[in-house]
């Protein structure tokens, strides 16, 4: 009878601090890769956080924020056991991060069916955009498809007639060729799926030798983290420098880039790749954010950093408009869908299934004043774009 | 029928098959010969490679950091035979699993605490960075050079297991411990000797592919699986085996992902043959596992007298 009796005041007790923590803190679970070698992005991703949290003194409105990072191993699994844990041990208001299509799809129910909101700070998959579309869910990022859209675009533009193209095999990498196959206009001669996760396929000399042979104009892959730096120099070191140009989404990037420098990798200077953002554009937020992030780290952030800053402005927006009072998820999820915040991008909308409506940009790898390997804007490549998925959308 | 495409894949699955080599004789050395499952023998490959790369930095060439990284590797081999695997041998496998598999947590975390988390590239010199041309043939001259490296450490394993006293008591301890040990042979040196062989040997392939891949957390143990099964197909203590198997490997991977997916089409709509080709053809080498293990179980080449 004593047991039982201490057990409920230990229940009380518990119930009542969390009550009171959850009065004057808002909660937000962040699951990014922390391990294996795809941490790189996690520590990009968590270094452009605690940005963002500085910059903000950790309050949204009047509430303390209270941040916990999770890791998923780069597994599906792992990341949804992170996310449960979150969600029901932590109970914490927000769930954002996740890097990889495959985790998010994975982890994204736990959050929905908890009713609490679900920011993606990266991934972007079609499932998510279209038909399990969910008013709780947000992107900080882009649809998957939209990115390569904008490449295949530009292909167009330069008069690329034949491709040969390469992706991971996962979620994502389906979308990118999906993206690039409805926009190209020209012919794909071949196409290389490649094993994908934490034991990914790293060598390959095999596709090389077949898109080579396919004799296509131009190459288009998709290697985000780690693979993209060992692509790049394979590539080069294959000798299809000159013979056939290559194109990327989400592979040449400011992680690729220190190391294909260190590497002395000059082929990759010039090379051009799409994205919604880019270090070098002009708005207070960004400039912030990205002068920063290199006096701090030495370094410029990565896309996946500025939708991780992005991602805590834009939870900071909706808590403010609701001055703190999380409790009405009407009032929480109708202030987000305005994105009424400065995006280090520059201004985007929301879209029926709350996909971002923005600009995609051709960047150029250059090198910038102090000699740093970096991107900048050519042109814009598509305006305003918003996702294919949105209209398979019921919301 | 592109001929030149077909030898450039024959190259590139020889190239896979030799670095598989490399890791699969010292497994199956350590696994023959002293009945020891080393599931770390991955983490070899990966500290040798960030060992080369962390002199390539210092130094700036890529030589000196392979003979720095082959001389450090040896010594952690000697290292983890010394302190660890020697009080394992009379130990059930289950034992050398779950040590050798804590082995591999402390050696990545190691490496994150002291490397970090991105990776390491390693620069190759600009003559290593070009083509080999031979008429239409353009050949990456780092591949080839993986290439006469591993044939040159095949060739040297030969000698060694065949024409010299230390080889001599490797097969007889593959063949029959006991009575090697009945004879009076120092085992213990023997058995150290070997790991740290082994060891060397699983660096040098890291060393050899980082340039390619770039040395990160983890490398190993992607690839040490498949290392596994070359040493149940080649026959386990053989090194001979090891050899054969692990070019049939190689050689199996690399032109399943370069035509299973023209082959599959043959049969089905293409669409269908783009998804299933590379789901099946990382699927290939363990039907083959299965099927040596289910019609010949004691592996292709086992060693002579082997039980």
């Amino acid at each position: 009878m004593l047991r039982k009796t201490m057990v409920s005041a230990l229940i009380a007790g518990a119930v009542a601090t969390s009550g009171v923590a959850q009065a004057d803190s808002v909660k937000i679970g962040f699951v990014t890769t922390l391990t294996t070698p795809a941490a790189v992005i996690g520590e990009d991703m968590k270094n452009s956080v605690e940005l963002a949290l500085e910059h903000i003194g950790n309050k949204m409105g009047p509430l303390d924020v209270e941040l916990i990072f999770e890791d998923d191993g780069f597994k599906p699994d792992i990341g949804k056991t992170k996310t449960d844990k979150l969600v029901k041990q932590d109970d914490v208001d927000f769930v954002t991060g996740f890097i990889w299509s495959h985790v998010l799809l994975a982890s994204a129910k736990s959050v929905l069916d908890a009713d609490k909101f679900l920011i993606s700070a990266n991934a972007g998959p079609s499932q998510i955009a279209g038909k399990r579309c969910h008013p709780n869910f947000f992107s900080s990022s882009w649809q998957n498809d939209q990115t390569p859209m904008a490449m295949g675009e530009h292909l167009n533009q330069t008069g690329v007639k034949s491709l040969y193209v390469m992706a991971p095999n996962y979620a994502a990498g389906k979308d990118m060729v999906r993206g690039v196959e409805s926009t190209f206009k020209g012919k794909v001669l071949g196409k290389d799926m490649t094993k994908w996760g934490a034991d990914a396929q790293l060598d390959f000399s095999a596709e090389l030798a077949k898109a080579k042979s396919s004799g296509a104009d131009a190459l288009f892959v998709f290697y985000p983290g780690k693979a993209g730096g060992a692509f790049i120099k394979q590539y080069q070191q294959a000798g299809l420098q000159g013979v056939m140009d290559l194109y990327t989404v989400f592979t040449v990037d400011s992680i690729a880039l220190p190391k294909l420098q260190a590497g002395g990798l000059s082929g990759v200077l010039g090379s051009k790749n799409t994205q919604q953002w880019s270090p070098d554009i002009l708005n207070a937020a960004n400039q912030r954010f990205v002068s920063e992030y290199l006096a701090r780290h030495g370094k410029y952030p990565s896309f996946y950093g500025a939708q991780s800053y992005d991602a805590i402005m834009l939870i900071k927006s909706a808590v403010e408009k609701v001055n703190g009072d999380l409790s009405d998820k009407d009032a929480v999820r109708a202030a987000l869908k305005q994105a009424d915040f400065d995006s280090v991008r520059g201004k985007y909308s929301y879209g029926n299934n709350h996909m971002p409506i923005q600009n995609f940009y051709l960047r150029e790898v250059v090198e910038d004043g102090e000699g740093r390997w970096t991107t900048k804007i050519v042109s814009t490549v598509l305006t305003n774009h918003q996702d294919p998925y949105a209209k398979d959308c019921k919301m | 029928m592109d001929w030149s495409l077909l030898i450039t894949q024959l190259l590139n699955g020889l190239q896979l098959g030799l670095l598989l080599f490399l890791l699969a004789s010292g497994l199956t050395l350590i696994f023959g010969i002293m009945d020891f499952i080393n599931l770390s023998h991955g983490s070899f490959y990966m500290i040798g490679a960030y060992f080369c790369g962390t002199v390539v930095a210092i130094t700036g060439s890529f030589f000196i950091g392979v003979v720095f990284g082959l001389v450090g590797i040896f010594i952690v081999g000697a290292a983890v035979e010394w302190f660890i695997a020697r009080r394992l041998y009379r130990s059930d496998h289950l034992d050398h699993v779950l040590v050798t598999f804590g082995l591999i947590l402390i050696f990545d975390t190691l490496v994150h605490l002291l490397w970090g988390a991105q990776g390491m590239a390693i620069p190759l010199p600009d003559m290593l960075n070009g083509q080999i041309r031979i008429g239409e043939l353009v050949l990456p001259t780092y591949r080839m050079l993986i290439i006469g490296c591993g044939l040159g450490v095949a060739a040297l394993l030969y000698v060694l297991v065949v024409r010299t006293r230390l080889g001599m008591l490797i097969r007889a301890g593959a063949s029959n411990r006991t009575m090697v040990e009945a004879l009076g042979i120092n085992i213990n040196r023997l058995f150290l000797v070997v790991f740290a062989l082994g060891a060397a040997m699983a660096g040098f392939a890291g060393m050899l592919i980082a340039p390619i891949t770039e040395a990160s957390i983890g490398m190993g143990n992607d690839i040490i699986i498949v290392a596994f099964v070359v040493v149940i197909v080649g026959g386990i203590g053989s090194v001979k085996g090891a050899f054969y198997a692990a070019l049939i490997l190689g050689m199996m991977d690399t032109l399943s992902r370069s035509y299973l997916d023209v082959v599959l089409g043959w049969f089905m709509p293409v669409t269908y043959a783009e998804t299933a080709a590379p789901a099946l053809s990382a699927m290939l080498i363990y039907i083959l596992m299965a099927a040596v293990l289910a019609f010949r179980p004691q592996g292709l080449f086992p060693p002579a007298g082997a039980k």
